[in-house]
C-alpha cells in the first residue's frame, strides 16, 4: 500500500502550532486533542495495528449484526428502552436500593467519583485483601493501581465495574471471562456502577444483551455473569452496590444529555470512527475512547479542563458513530452540542479570545450581501498576489494549518455574484 | 421549473464554478434559474464551531431570503450536501435539494445529456451519504454520462478528513485521513475525482495538488454540465 509514504511527505511539512480555542484561566491546562493526536500520529507501527484491529472487530459486528433481520427493530427497541428507564430513573433507583437490601446486598450511594473511590477503598481495608479487576468504571475512580494483597489469586474481596444492573431483581451484569471467574469465585463483591447502567427488568437486559453482544461482533456474549445479591451457600457473602453519580444527574436533566447516557459501552462507534482508526485511546483523557468518550467525558467532567474542552472537536461530524450506535445515539449532534457549550463558556472569559473576535466578525460580513462582497473584493486582491500560479502554497498565522499540508486554489478572477449580475446584463 | 439556486459563500467567493454549471445544466434542461442576490451563508461555519448564536441569526437571514423567493418558485437547489444538512436542521419546511436529489427526485431525469470521456471516482461525502442519505442518485447520474467510466476504490465511504473547523483545529489527524484518501483514490487509476461537497474536494484536491498526484477534482455540476458533442 502506497498510504504511508504519502504521510510521511505530508507530516513532515507541519510544525506544532499554538491552539486557537483560548484557554479557560482556571481551568487546568492538560494537552488538548490534538497535540496528543499530534504525537499518537507519528507511531507508525501503533497506527496499523490499530487499523487492523478496526478492521477486524467492523467486520465482526458486521457480519454478526448481518444475520439479523431486523437489528434495526431492535435498535429501536435499544432506544426506546433506554430511554423510559431514565426518564424514570429516580423511581428505577430507589426500587434497586429495595430490592438491594431484600437480597442481603448494601447500596451505597456516590456523588462522585472521589466519594465512590473513598467508599471502595474503605470496604478494601476492612477486608484486608482485595482484587481490583481493571475497567472503564474503575479507570473513573481513578482506581487503576491495584490495593494492597492484589494480585492473589484466591482474594476474599473483588471490586469491580458491572456492564448493567437490572432494578426489579437487583441483579449486576458482568461481561468478560475472565471478569467472570473472578466474580464467581468471590467471597465479597463490591460492584461499582453509573446510576445510568440501570435497566429496568430483564425484558430490558434481553433487549441490551442481545444488543451489545453482537455490537460486540458476537451472537451471544461468551461469558456473562449475573450476580443477585447473597443467597444461603451460593454466590457471595457479602454484596455491596456502589452506585456513582458523577455528572450523571446534571446530563440527565437534559433531554439531549439524556440519550447520552443510553450508552451500553460496546465501543462500535470507536470502530467505525476514522478519527479514533488514526490516533487511538491515547488522545481520549476520560474513561471511554473514541465517539462515546469525546461526547461522555465533556459531559460528564464538563469543559474546563482544556483536554475535556477539546473533545467535542476531535470529529469530523462524519457521521459513522451515530449509524452504527446500537441505542441510536446521535452522536454528531451531540458532539455539536457540546461544541456549543464550549464556546459559551469562552464568552464569560473577561478577555475574547481571537477565535471569538474572528467568528463574530465573520458573522457581521455574511450578514449582509454588500459587506460580503466588499470583503471579498478585498481578500481576493490579497490572495491572487499569494496564488500567482494558480495554488497557494503558503498562507500566514493560523491559515497555516491549511497550507502545512494542502494547497488552496487562488481564488478567481469573478465571483459567482459577479458573473450572475454581468450575465443578466 | 422556475429553480431558486442556493450558492454556497464557500463556491461564490472560492469556486464559483460550480454554482455556474448548476445554472448551465439546469437551463440546459430547460429551466428557469433565479439567485436571490441577497443571500449569503447558512451559518454551516458557526454552527460546526460551536458559534450557536451566531449561526442561528444566519440561519435565521437565510430562512428570510429563500422563504421570499421560494413563493414565486417551484423548487430550492443548492449544489453543497453538507449546506443542504444545514439548512435542514434548521428548518425543514423550507425544501432544500441537494442538486443530485432535485435532478432525480424532482426533475426526474438520471441522463441529463452529458459526455465526459474520462476515468472519474466518485467520493460519496459523509453529508451526502450520511447526511442526506442521497444513495446512488449522483452515480445513476454518472452511470448515464456518455464515455464517463466509473472506477471504484478503496474505503470509499470513510470521511476524507475535512470537517469544517476539524481541518484547522485538528490539522494533523485531517492530513492523516486525506493521506489515506488520496493514496486510494490514486491506486484506482482515476483521472478525476468527483464529488457533491466543495469542502471536501477542496481538502482532497489541495492535498493531490500539493503531493502532484496528478488527480484532478471536479464538482457533480461541472461534469454534468459538459455537454455531450461540446468541448470537454
Ligand atoms: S455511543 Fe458508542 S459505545 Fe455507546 S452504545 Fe453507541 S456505539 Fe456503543
Amino acid at each position: 500500500m502506497s498510504r504511508s509514504p504519502w504521510l510521511h511527505l505530508l507530516v513532515r511539512g507541519q510544525s506544532p502550532r499554538e491552539g486557537w480555542i483560548v484557554q479557560d484561566p482556571d481551568g487546568p491546562d492538560e494537552p488538548r486533542f490534538a497535540e496528543t493526536a499530534r504525537e499518537a500520529l507519528t507511531d507508525a507501527g501503533s497506527r496499523s495495528r490499530l487499523r487492523q484491529e478496526s478492521a477486524r472487530r467492523r467486520a465482526r459486528r458486521d457480519a454478526a449484526v448481518g444475520e439479523l433481520s431486523d437489528w434495526e427493530g431492535l435498535r429501536d427497541a435499544g432506544a426506546r428502552r433506554r430511554d423510559a428507564v431514565l426518564y424514570d430513573l429516580e423511581a428505577r433507583l430507589l426500587q434497586l436500593e429495595a430490592e438491594v437490601s431484600a437480597a442481603g446486598g448494601r447500596l451505597h450511594w456516590a456523588r462522585d467519583p472521589a466519594e465512590a473511590a473513598d467508599l471502595v477503598t474503605r470496604l478494601e481495608k476492612d477486608a484486608g485483601s482485595a482484587v481490583r479487576l481493571p475497567g472503564p468504571l474503575l479507570a473513573e475512580l481513578s482506581l487503576t493501581a491495584p490495593p494492597t494483597g492484589a494480585g492473589e489469586v484466591e482474594a476474599e474481596m473483588v471490586v469491580f465495574g458491572v456492564d448493567a444492573v437490572v432494578a426489579e431483581s437487583a441483579t449486576v451484569v458482568v461481561l468478560g471471562a475472565a471478569a467472570v471467574r473472578r466474580v464467581a469465585r468471590a467471597a465479597t463483591v463490591v460492584a461499582v456502577a453509573g446510576i445510568d447502567q440501570v435497566l429496568g427488568d430483564w425484558a430490558d437486559l434481553e433487549v441490551w444483551l442481545q444488543l451489545r453482544a453482537r455490537s460486540d461482533g458476537e451472537r451471544m456474549s461468551p461469558a456473562v455473569a449475573t450476580l443477585c445479591g447473597t443467597a444461603p451457600g451460593d454466590g457471595p457473602r457479602s454484596f455491596h452496590l456502589v452506585l456513582i453519580d458523577g455528572g450523571r444527574s446534571d446530563a440527565l436533566a437534559d433531554p439531549a444529555g439524556r440519550t447520552a447516557l443510553w450508552c451500553i459501552g460496546c465501543a462500535a462507534c470507536a470502530d467505525v470512527c476514522p478519527v479514533y482508526e488514526r490516533v487511538g485511546p491515547a488522545g481520549y483523557p476520560g474513561h471511554r475512547a473514541g465517539p462515546a468518550g469525546a461526547v461522555r467525558t465533556p459531559l460528564l467532567e464538563g469543559t474546563r479542563g482544556t483536554a475535556a474542552a477539546s473533545l467535542p472537536f476531535a470529529s469530523t461530524l462524519c457521521g459513522a458513530c451515530g449509524d452504527v450506535c446500537p441505542v441510536r445515539i446521535d452522536v454528531p449532534e451531540l458532539l455539536l452540542r457540546l461544541r456549543g457549550r464550549v464556546v459559551d463558556e469562552r464568552r464569560a472569559n473577561p478577555l475574547p479570545g481571537p477565535e471569538l473576535l474572528a467568528m463574530q466578525g465573520l458573522e457581521w460580513v455574511l450578514g449582509d450581501a454588500a459587506r460580503m462582497e466588499t470583503a471579498q473584493r478585498a481578500g481576493s486582491r490579497w490572495a491572487r498576489l499569494a496564488g500567482r500560479t494558480g495554488r497557494i502554497r503558503r498562507l500566514p498565522g493560523l491559515l497555516a494549518r491549511w497550507t502545512d499540508a494542502r494547497d488552496l486554489p487562488a481564488p478567481p478572477r469573478e465571483t459567482f455574484r459577479a458573473w450572475w449580475r454581468r450575465r443578466r446584463r | 421549473m422556475r429553480i431558486v439556486l442556493f450558492a454556497p459563500c464557500f463556491d461564490d467567493t472560492l469556486l464559483p464554478a460550480t454554482p455556474q454549471a448548476v445554472v448551465r445544466l439546469l437551463e440546459r434542461l430547460g429551466h428557469e434559474v433565479i439567485y436571490p442576490e441577497a443571500q449569503t451563508c447558512c451559518g454551516q461555519w458557526h454552527l460546526a464551531a460551536g458559534y450557536r448564536r451566531e449561526a442561528a441569526a444566519l440561519s435565521r437571514r437565510f430562512t428570510d431570503v429563500f422563504t421570499a423567493a421560494a413563493a414565486r418558485a417551484d423548487a430550492i437547489v443548492t449544489p453543497s450536501a453538507s449546506c443542504a444538512v444545514t439548512v435542514r436542521r434548521a428548518d425543514p419546511d423550507l425544501a432544500v435539494h441537494e442538486l443530485s436529489e432535485l435532478l432525480v427526485d424532482v426533475l426526474g431525469v438520471t441522463d441529463v445529456g452529458a459526455e465526459f470521456p474520462h476515468r472519474v471516482a466518485y467520493h460519496p461525502t459523509c453529508h451526502a451519504l450520511r447526511g442526506l442519505r442521497a444513495g446512488d442518485r449522483p452515480l445513476t447520474l454518472l452511470r448515464a454520462v456518455r464515455g464517463l467510466e466509473l472506477v471504484p476504490f478503496g474505503r470509499a465511504e470513510e470521511c476524507c478528513g475535512f470537517g469544517g473547523p476539524f481541518a484547522m483545529k485538528n490539522a494533523d489527524t485531517s492530513v492523516a485521513l486525506v493521506a489515506d484518501k488520496v493514496g486510494h483514490l490514486t491506486e484506482s487509476g482515476a483521472e478525476v475525482v468527483c464529488a457533491v461537497d466543495d469542502g471536501c474536494l477542496l481538502h482532497i484536491g489541495g492535498a493531490m495538488s500539493r503531493l502532484r498526484s496528478g488527480l484532478r477534482v471536479m464538482h457533480l455540476a461541472e461534469i454534468l454540465a459538459t455537454p455531450a458533442g461540446g468541448p470537454t
